[in-house]
């Protein structure tokens, strides 16, 4: 056994266990921690694949910016699990019967006899200075510059969103209006009044 | 050397884990976005892996796509449960009943 497949399988049974937990957990924030240990083998993986700039991306994009969003998320909604756990008994068969029968049937399509490594060749790793990003990054800005600003606009879009849809007045805060601060003139809040002078006792 | 289908299987192992969690987890929304982005994982290493079994870069750049997509996604599902949970006080699938669909 070399050395790259015993990496191989050592991420494979963390990933597993991690995305099991992902799915079984009882504190949603143990959850969201297993899924961040998830990405970080699956970054593992793609690695093993010289898929490099997408690992890092998968590790700086969703454990740095998702998965915290996630665990803010969680964090702050005071949510009482106990709850939304029950039926997890209950539908236990169900949904591993059906996972069973999916993965079944998934690996009997893409299993050794149609994907092993006598139908489809291990290429031979890249030389030494490949890029991947450089690669990817010439392909991107060519190729695929139109699915790529579109890329850009979904993203936009789902920033205005997510503002929107959070954003509220609370009634009982109080707010500057700036435009009615500018337009206050003097003479709406001072009054002059004209006495003549007093005598001291 | 590894060949492609283990990678395959990888990613259909991770597909099917997911698609349990669907069903163990649903009255928790925060659980199924998150077994939605498990499921995208899924996707994105046959995506990966194909890439590098038929040396062709188009497969990642599908990745980063998805990638992006996603994100975009769990930006807008999770903003959407803050005003959900602030409207409710709840995010409990059973009670998000008001559109009688």
């Amino acid at each position: 056994m070399s050395f790259e497949r015993i990496i191989f399988y050592a991420f494979a049974a963390i990933l597993v266990y991690a995305a099991g937990r992902v799915v079984t957990a009882r504190n949603p924030v143990h959850a969201a921690l297993h899924l961040v240990l998830a990405f970080f083998t699956c970054a593992g993986l793609w690695l093993l694949l010289e898929a490099e700039f997408l690992a890092i991306v998968l590790v700086l994009v969703y454990v740095g910016a998702v998965m915290v969003l996630f665990l803010f998320v969680v964090m702050m909604l005071d949510i009482n699990s106990a709850p939304l756990r029950e039926g997890f008994i209950r539908y236990l068969p169900v949904g591993l019967a059906v996972a069973a029968l999916m993965l079944f049937e998934m690996v009997a399509i893409v299993g050794v006899r149609y994907f092993g490594p006598e139908q489809v060749a291990i290429p031979a790793r890249h030389p030494e200075g490949y890029s991947n990003t450089a690669e990817l990054g010439r392909v991107l800005y060519t190729d695929y510059v139109y699915p790529f600003e579109i890329a850009a606009v979904i993203l936009l879009v789902a920033i205005i969103a997510a503002i929107v849809l959070t954003m509220r007045r609370r009634p009982e805060t109080k707010y500057q209006d700036p435009a009615k601060q500018v337009q206050a003139r003097k003479a709406d809040r001072l009054r002059v009044v004209k006495m003549s002078a007093e005598k001291k006792q | 050397m590894i060949a492609l289908s283990d990678y395959l299987i990888i990613g259909a192992i991770l597909f099917a884990i997911s698609v349990a969690g669907i069903f163990l987890n649903r009255k928790n929304i925060i659980i199924l976005l998150m077994a939605i982005e498990l499921m995208l994982l899924a996707v994105n290493m046959n995506f990966v892996a194909f890439s590098y079994f038929l040396d062709d870069i188009a497969g990642q750049v599908f990745v980063f796509f998805i990638l992006t997509v996603a994100a975009a996604e769990a930006a807008i599902g999770l903003a959407i449960l803050v005003v959900l949970f602030r409207n409710r006080q709840t995010i409990n699938v059973e009670d998000l009943n008001s559109l009688k669909g």
